[in-house]
């Protein structure tokens, strides 16, 4: 069975040689790692980004006079220019460097504690991660706001008509993320967008577990705010991206006070920077933002059209074999959905299964995958979660399901 | 038989095993056999929740020794449960606050003991010992 190339001259065995993690052994096996939901791994593009930032150019950024600061802020703004282009935002100062998906959240969530007020509804759909519904519980708390939930169907899917029952005049935020991450699940999201605006109200979408399979155009849907983790998508941890437009970043009041945010600063009243530096508080992840570009280079150089066809096939070939598995049931079964496949087999807990798979060498992530909404629904205690990228391939899979066989019979 | 001469007799069991097969086999076989637990007290008082899987702990005192029994939803943390329970379980509560686990680690299970493993054991081995401090108040 070959499944180096396919027809978009997508060759994943060239591929893999950018991946150095993707050669080590776990207990003694070649490592096959299916825990790309959780994290991606990194190609030595944007390794050598890493090393080379610490190598010639680590300084502080924007105030220096020297050489290295002004390399460093060069580079870091680059970044930001890229991450603008690959989301197609219309201003660069509309992206805001974050720690991750979890600080954008909470950054517009801490905004709009200032515009909410009692009475006003905010929405949030049933399949969201958890990072996704305590800042907005808290939000709600703090502003006498009421949460409202876009309930879901068997499959994993949204119930838009029940959304169209929750969307009156009250509404004034809508969350949803892009794609589920424990059931990979793609949300309609330009279809929430336009039902939302015709309320009047703003939306948020996460897109943590979109932006490594897609790329998002913030402009063509019209988002307000979307928000993503460069982890994910092939970068480093601890750096993140909030767009943000224009108009409601500049409605929205900064969210950490420090340097850097300010434009004058007196003991009687500080007056905040323009955007994009009112939300960037402090010394940035500089070096993360920079490999955060580098990442999306890689990403662009690969092709989401190729990533997108391959991981496609991936999802398919995996389900298809895994559904040979007797008591196999696959959780999420939407239409349309990524290459996630969450799952248990028979009464087998899920932590039995990815333990006897990490012997294995295998890496799936098991539990509730932080979406305990979505795990009492289906009343299970969690899954174990497969999840696929480009780098991955149908061999690993056939060694996936025999080594998944196996754990079924030692613990059946 | 002291805890510590239970611990030598499990990792002269475990050494037997050639490959982590055998190992795990034998932990899975544990965990289905073991009736570890009286229904009535599988209860949410007596539940430590892990991220991953749960665990049930009761104790009670039976001439000056700490009895326990315990459970899991996880047939492997239940496999381990079991061994633990053989260490620690009819021992005098001195002799449970003193003992360690290190011999976890000799029969290759370290990993099952490490706190960021959310499986609720650690969690667990605290509780048996906290149970064997408060039984230790009584007896003074």
């Amino acid at each position: 069975m070959s499944n180096t190339q396919n027809h978009t001259g997508f060759n994943v065995e060239i591929i893999r040689q950018d991946f150095p993690i993707l050669n080590r052994k776990v207990n003694g096996k070649p490592l096959i790692y299916f825990d790309n939901a959780a994290t991606s791994q990194t190609p030595q593009q944007v390794i050598d980004v890493i090393v080379d930032y610490y190598t010639n150019y680590n300084a502080n950024i924007h105030r220096g006079v020297h050489a290295l600061s002004q390399e460093a802020t060069d580079a870091y703004e680059e970044a930001r220019i890229k991450i603008q282009n690959h989301f197609n935002a219309k201003h660069s100062h509309e992206i805001i460097y974050t720690s991750g998906t979890t600080h954008g959240i909470n950054l517009v969530a801490n905004g709009f504690s200032s515009v909410l007020k009692k009475g006003d509804e905010v929405i949030v759909s049933a399949l969201e991660h958890h990072s996704n519904i305590v800042p907005w519980q808290m939000l709600c708390e703090r502003t006498g706001a009421s949460l409202r939930v876009i309930p879901m169907n068997e499959n994993g899917e949204l119930i838009l008509s029940e959304f169209d029952s929750l969307l009156n005049d009250n509404t004034k935020l809508v969350f949803v993320n892009h794609i589920s991450n424990a059931l990979g699940t793609i949300n309609p999201i330009e279809s929430i967008i336009k039902k939302a605006h015709s309320v009047g109200a703003a939306v948020l979408v996460d897109g943590a577990q979109s932006c490594p399979h897609i790329k998002p155009d913030v402009q063509a849907l019209d988002v307000d705010f979307y928000v993503c983790s460069a982890h994910k998508i092939c970068g480093p941890t601890g750096v993140g991206m909030l767009y943000g437009k224009e108009e409601w970043l500049n409605k929205l009041p900064p969210y950490q006070g420090g340097g850097e945010m300010i434009a004058e600063v007196s003991f009687e009243k500080t007056t905040y920077a323009n955007l994009p530096h009112k939300f960037e508080a402090g010394t940035p992840n500089v070096c993360g933002g920079i490999a955060f570009g580098a990442a999306l280079d890689y990403m662009n150089s690969v092709g989401f059209d190729a990533i997108a066809n391959y991981e496609h096939e991936l999802l398919n070939y995996a389900t298809q074999q895994m559904l040979q598995i007797e008591d196999l049931k696959i959780y999420g079964t939407a239409k349309h959905k990524t290459s996630v496949i969450s799952f248990n087999v028979g009464d087998i807990h899920p932590y039995d299964i990815g333990t006897i798979l990490d012997k294995m060498g295998i890496a799936v992530r098991t539990g509730h995958h932080c979406a305990q909404p979505i795990m009492d629904f289906y009343k299970i205690p969690g899954t174990i979660r497969a999840s696929f990228m480009f780098y991955n391939t149908k061999e690993e899979i056939d060694t996936f399901i025999s080594a998944l066989k196996k754990a079924v019979m030692m613990l059946s | 038989m002291t805890i510590q001469e239970i611990q030598n007799e499990i990792i002269d069991e475990f050494s037997m095993f050639d490959d982590w097969e055998e190992r795990y086999q034998y932990m899975i076989d544990l965990g289905k056999t073991l009736p570890l637990i009286d229904a009535a007290h599988k209860t949410d008082n007596n539940i430590i929740k892990g991220c991953q899987s749960k665990v049930w702990v009761h104790a009670n005192m039976e001439d000056d020794k700490v009895v326990f029994t315990a459970d899991s939803d996880a047939i492997i943390t239940k496999g381990i449960i079991a061994i633990l329970i053989r260490v620690f379980s009819n021992q005098h509560p001195t002799s449970i606050i003193e003992a360690n686990t290190d011999f976890i680690d000799d029969i290759g299970l370290k990993e099952h003991l490490s706190p960021t493993r959310a499986n609720g054991l650690v969690s667990m081995i605290k509780q048996l010992k906290m149970y064997a401090i408060a039984y230790q108040t009584q007896l003074n």
